[in-house]
């Protein structure tokens, strides 16, 4: 079949095989995350509801660590929203492609726009130029409909059964692992490292400042020292 | 340790709305207005200027061993961000971190 008569629904299943690899990463992440919030004494109710409404593995981990220090609601909400900007960019990258779309599908299309389906409509929407925006649509929706099922039903897995695996697994150290497995990947170019760098050092620095400030106060310094790292590589360029 | 359940709840919610509302906003709301050239240049870094710091704190005084720092989750956490750098893999970190900090554990017994 050429790619003019792909229809709809060859769309959303060319979605859901392109996306299907992303299971596998997001799984561990949803397992760690149920385990996680239980340990902390989240209800079942609570995690779950956390995690199909928010689907975003580090703002989730993000929102259970400010939690447990007893951070203020106001500063809890506002770190955990401040990781998911990235979102933002995602979303007008879309625009080109998705726009057109229907009010109704964009809700749906708004709540699949996690890391993983981005990635992958990012490299195939491009490519793809004959597409119509059904077609378009279905194909978001189809990888949106591969990993969020198994995303929830992971977290459930950790869940229900985290209670049962005993203190000598060291399960409070899971969620610092995850937070590394997603953020040394990224780690890609230099501003980055730099960036994550001064995150660090500015964060233990200012650990003094009262309910959980410090940190909203690091990152904004790193994201600036990345931003100029950037500047200054691109000038150094041309 | 008790939570305040209400907080949780209210957490919950506001990044519920918080989050959908992010995702929907250029594709729903503002349309083809374009990001300014700075906006992205720092949107680019919000994870990494906040993940690495919200943790640090977490692998030097880890709440498992009541704040004492750990040889086995130290060089777990070593191994993990290593193994993540070098694959390019989240799932490499996640397993071999697991991996080191049992192995470290047992050794050490």
């Amino acid at each position: 079949m050429t790619s003019e008569q792909t229809t709809s629904k060859s769309a959303f299943w060319e979605g859901y095989r392109d996306c299907a690899p992303f299971i596998l990463v997001a799984a561990p992440f949803g397992l760690m995350f149920g385990v996680a919030a239980t340990e902390l004494g989240l209800s079942l109710i609570q995690t779950m509801t956390m995690t199909v409404l928010v689907i975003a593995g580090a703002a989730q981990f993000t929102a259970l660590i400010l939690l447990e220090e007893h951070a203020p609601t106001l500063i809890i909400l506002a770190t955990a929203l401040a990781v998911n900007l990235r979102m933002a960019m995602y979303s007008a990258a879309l625009v080109p492609y998705l726009g057109k779309a229907r009010g109704r599908t964009k809700l749906l299309l708004a709540y699949f726009n996690v890391d993983q389906t981005f990635g992958v409509a990012s490299v195939r929407l491009p490519v793809e130029l004959q597409w119509t925006v059904a077609q378009r649509s279905a194909y978001f929706i189809g990888g949106g409909l591969a990993i969020t099922p198994f995303w929830i039903l992971s977290t459930y897995l950790g869940a229900a059964f985290g209670a049962a695996i005993p203190p000598e697994f060291s399960l409070d150290f899971a969620m610092p692992i995850c937070f590394i497995a997603i953020i040394a990947p990224a780690l890609r170019t230099l501003p980055h490292v730099l960036a994550a760098v001064t995150s660090v050092v500015a964060a233990l620095a200012l650990s003094w400042i009262p309910f959980s400030l410090g940190l909203l106060i690091a990152a904004a310094i790193a994201m600036v020292v990345g931003a100029q790292a950037e500047l200054w590589l691109e000038r150094r360029k041309s | 340790m008790t939570l305040d359940q209400t907080q949780i709840w209210i957490v919950i919610a506001g990044m519920a709305f918080g989050t959908f509302f992010i995702r929907w906003s250029f594709l729903g709301l503002l349309g083809d207005r374009e990001l300014p050239q700075w906006a992205l240049r720092h949107l680019r870094y919000t994870a990494v200027a906040i993940l690495p710091g919200l943790i640090a704190p977490l692998i030097l005084w880890p709440s498992g061993t009541g704040g004492e720092p750990d040889p086995a989750r130290l060089l777990a956490a070593l191994v993990a961000f290593g193994m993540g750098m070098w694959r390019k893999s989240a799932l490499w970190a996640i397993f071999s971190g697991l991996i080191t900090l049992y192995a470290v554990q047992y050794l050490l017994g």
